[in-house]
């Protein structure tokens, strides 16, 4: 590898360390595939965002110290996750003698899709992936980092993930009938606000079910891990998988 | 009633429920057809926002400039600092006139301002003239939302209620017959007031005139047959010049119902002969909230609604699960300003999905908004519990080996305790759903084992 590589590190949400260490692996791989130089530092642990979204940003200046001291030396920080991707951009507090290291990390960090669609500039992937999927924009990916074009507003369509998966031979990209609408997980809404989330989660499965979709897959797993919980709990067949793991999949 | 209750309670009912998710969600894809005609889209709506900005910033100059000429063209302005006394003024105005029945027609003010039950208290017959108004008016409800009182109802219900009070045939929900009973009934109503009531959509700061905007011309139907007309309007509706109108009547019915332009946008600039015009500009917490540095922009909505027709929690729980006059995403932050305690959870009643602030015409930023009421009502209102959990999670992401030791107990907990604790009745998560299957390893191990 040449050594003027730039050279990423990898940040990994912690409920994805610990219940999908295979959307990790996935992501590492697809990234090295691509010819990145990742690191992924052991010593980190969580972003705060459900403490700051629960009303406790105040809480998190610790945690946000110890990322910008984790990340802070890396050319880029690329993360399977939206949302906590966002969370790192937009909800850090301030934190006392690190500003320029906050403002660093703010301009370094990706999410995966748009890191390999706006950073690597990969604008097709070789690789066969013959199923039927499903699309699930999380909010945070979609209207916070955007992502993809939101339906509520009128620009030009465009979605950073539809555009990687879309080229893969024997995908069929199923479009939904509400293409961006909110899954109701929304980390301590999903249990503070259980009926609604429940509610609102079932409706997002019905639409992919109408629709015949296979798999279903997204950039965050906080939402699939909402969807999947009823899925299963309704003996729901259908499959559940990051963008990662599809796309690291198809190309070997 | 907390928020997640009023919820679950509304959720009981899963078949209503659909129903109003769905009907909302057409009147949201309808704004949504409607408005990606517009080439210009995007541009009215930065216009709008600036515009807002503009005036908020200058609120005290253009209220005065408003209010000098206003004055020159012969209406009668008054000031109220807060609901009692904008009550108190129009009480004044109506006793005076000896006035003992009134029609209104929509004004969310004065539902913020509970005129309704205060003059009634006082003797005062109120009919609320908006059809939809009228029928919440009939089942002694609010509006359960601001463009759409009765959106809450189906046909049936008001067929019922009809049947009971205007005496139409029992079962017959033909929309036109209802709403035609509906006219006849209101008609008499129109005829006997002396003085008719209406809000205001826009004080056009230049000219010393306000704008009124509906659909059925009840508003027009009751100023023009009455001797005196009062208007109740926020300090906030203030646009500085007449051109800039053109800005929000084009982003305005759009947003709200998906029609390129309500069908009566009425200018009322000085009263006829014999007449007299009536405003009451009120305050009620406006300038508390444009004190508020995160929260002022909020002042700029021009209440079309559509933040709850996309809102998947309203239309989900319905505008009563709010408890505020402004139910949804723009009341779940302008309300927190006028009362926190009461409205603690409404800035928790939503995922943060952002839906709400690309679909405003005005450009509030609602949703980030909401997450900074979460950041003060916890300083005040924090429960313990939450608190407590909240700084132990805290502190196990501050430090590594923390969150090893805690990540690694949680996963083997997963895997070893019998089902029926975790799915524990005390567990939301579980109550609906499963958790994840616990791997073996998790990936800061794997990647010790593979890479490092």
């Amino acid at each position: 590898m040449n050594p003027s590589t730039p050279h990423i590190g990898l940040f990994i949400p912690c409920y994805v360390d610990q219940f999908y260490p295979n959307v990790a692996i996935a992501t590492l791989e697809l990234l090295e595939k691509l010819g990145c130089k990742v690191s992924y530092p052991l010593e980190q642990t969580c972003c705060g965002q459900p403490m700051a979204n629960a009303g406790y940003e105040r809480d998190t200046v610790g945690t946000s110290r110890h990322f910008l001291e984790i990340f802070g030396g890396f050319d880029y920080i690329v993360a399977p996750s939206g949302s906590c991707v966002l969370h790192v951009k937009e909800h850090f507090p301030p934190i006392p003698s690190m500003e320029k290291t906050q403002s660093e990390v703010h301009n370094r960090i990706f999410e995966l899709t748009e890191f390999l669609t706006d950073i690597l500039k990969v604008d097709q992937l070789e690789g066969a992936f013959p199923h039927r999927v499903g699309y699930h924009a999380s909010c945070h990916g979609q209207r916070g980092l955007r992502l993809a074009s939101s339906s509520e507003m009128h620009i030009s369509p465009f979605n950073k993930a539809k555009k990687l998966l879309e080229n893969l031979k024997g995908l069929e990209w199923v479009e939904l009938s509400r293409t961006d609408e909110c899954c109701g997980f929304g980390g301590t809404f999903s249990v503070t606000e259980e009926a609604l989330s429940i509610q609102m989660g079932k409706d997002r499965l019905e639409d992919h079910q109408e629709k015949q979709v296979e798999i279903l897959t997204g950039g965050d797993m906080s939402c699939i891990m909402h969807l999947q919980g009823i899925a299963s709990r309704e003996g729901n067949a259908m499959k559940f998988m990051h963008v990662a793991e599809i796309l690291n999949q198809a190309i070997q | 009633m907390s928020h997640p209750q009023a919820a679950a309670e509304f959720l009981k009912n899963q078949a209503k429920a659909k129903w109003h998710d769905e009907t909302l969600w057409f009147v949201r894809d309808k704004r949504d057809r409607i408005s990606k005609t517009i080439p210009e889209w995007e541009d009215l709506r930065n216009l709008a926002s600036e515009i807002k900005d503009h005036t908020l910033s200058r609120l005290d100059f253009y209220l005065e400039e408003f209010e000098k000429n206003a004055l020159k063209n012969g209406i009668q302005v008054h000031w109220a600092k807060d609901a009692e006394e904008h009550n108190r003024i129009v009480l004044g105005i109506l006793q005076k006139k000896d006035c003992k029945a009134i029609v209104k027609s929509k004004s969310i003010l004065t539902e913020e301002c509970h005129l309704n039950p205060y003059l009634e208290t006082n003797g005062i017959e109120v009919v609320d003239t908006d059809l939809g108004e009228r029928i919440v008016q009939f089942l002694n409800q609010p509006p359960s939302h601001i463009v759409l009182p009765a959106i809450h109802l189906k046909k049936g219900e008001i067929s019922e209620l009809f049947h009971e009070k205007l005496q139409t045939e029992k079962g017959n929900e033909d929309p036109t017959y209802l709403t035609q009973a509906a006219r006849i009934h209101l008609r008499e109503k129109f005829l006997k007031a002396k003085v008719a009531i209406t809000g205001v959509n826009f004080g056009v700061a230049e000219t010393g005139e306000f704008v009124v905007c509906t659909n059925e011309g009840n508003a027009d139907m009751g100023v023009h047959l009455a001797d005196v007309h009062i208007a109740c309007m926020g300090i906030e509706k203030l646009i500085p010049r007449r051109s800039d109108l053109g800005v929000f009547l084009r982003l305005l019915a759009r947003s709200a119902t998906g029609q390129p332009v309500t069908n009566y946008n009425s200018h009322f600039r000085s009263p006829s002969p014999g007449k007299e015009i009536h405003l009451v500009l009120v305050d009620n917490g406006r300038t508390a909230q444009l004190a508020r540095e995160k929260f002022r922009n909020s002042l700029k909505c021009i209440r079309c609604g559509a933040c709850m027709n996309t809102c998947p929690i309203y239309r989900r729980s319905g505008g009563f699960s709010y408890g505020s006059t402004v139910p949804g995403p723009i009341g779940s932050i302008l309300s927190p300003g006028l009362d926190m305690k009461k409205h603690s959870t409404l800035p928790f009643a939503s995922t943060l999905c952002g839906s709400c602030s690309d679909v405003c015409p005005v450009k509030i930023n609602i949703h980030e908004q909401l997450y900074e009421w979460r950041q003060e009502i916890t300083k005040t209102h924090g429960e313990l519990g939450k608190s407590l959990s909240m700084k132990l999670a805290s502190g196990i992401f501050k430090s590594p080996l923390a969150y090893k030791i805690s990540g690694n107990l949680m996963r083997s907990a997963l895997k070893n305790l019998p089902k029926s604790l975790i799915y524990h009745p005390i567990n939301s998560w579980g109550k609906g759903r499963n958790l994840p299957e616990t791997p073996e390893l998790s990936f800061k191990e794997w990647y010790k084992r593979n890479r490092s």
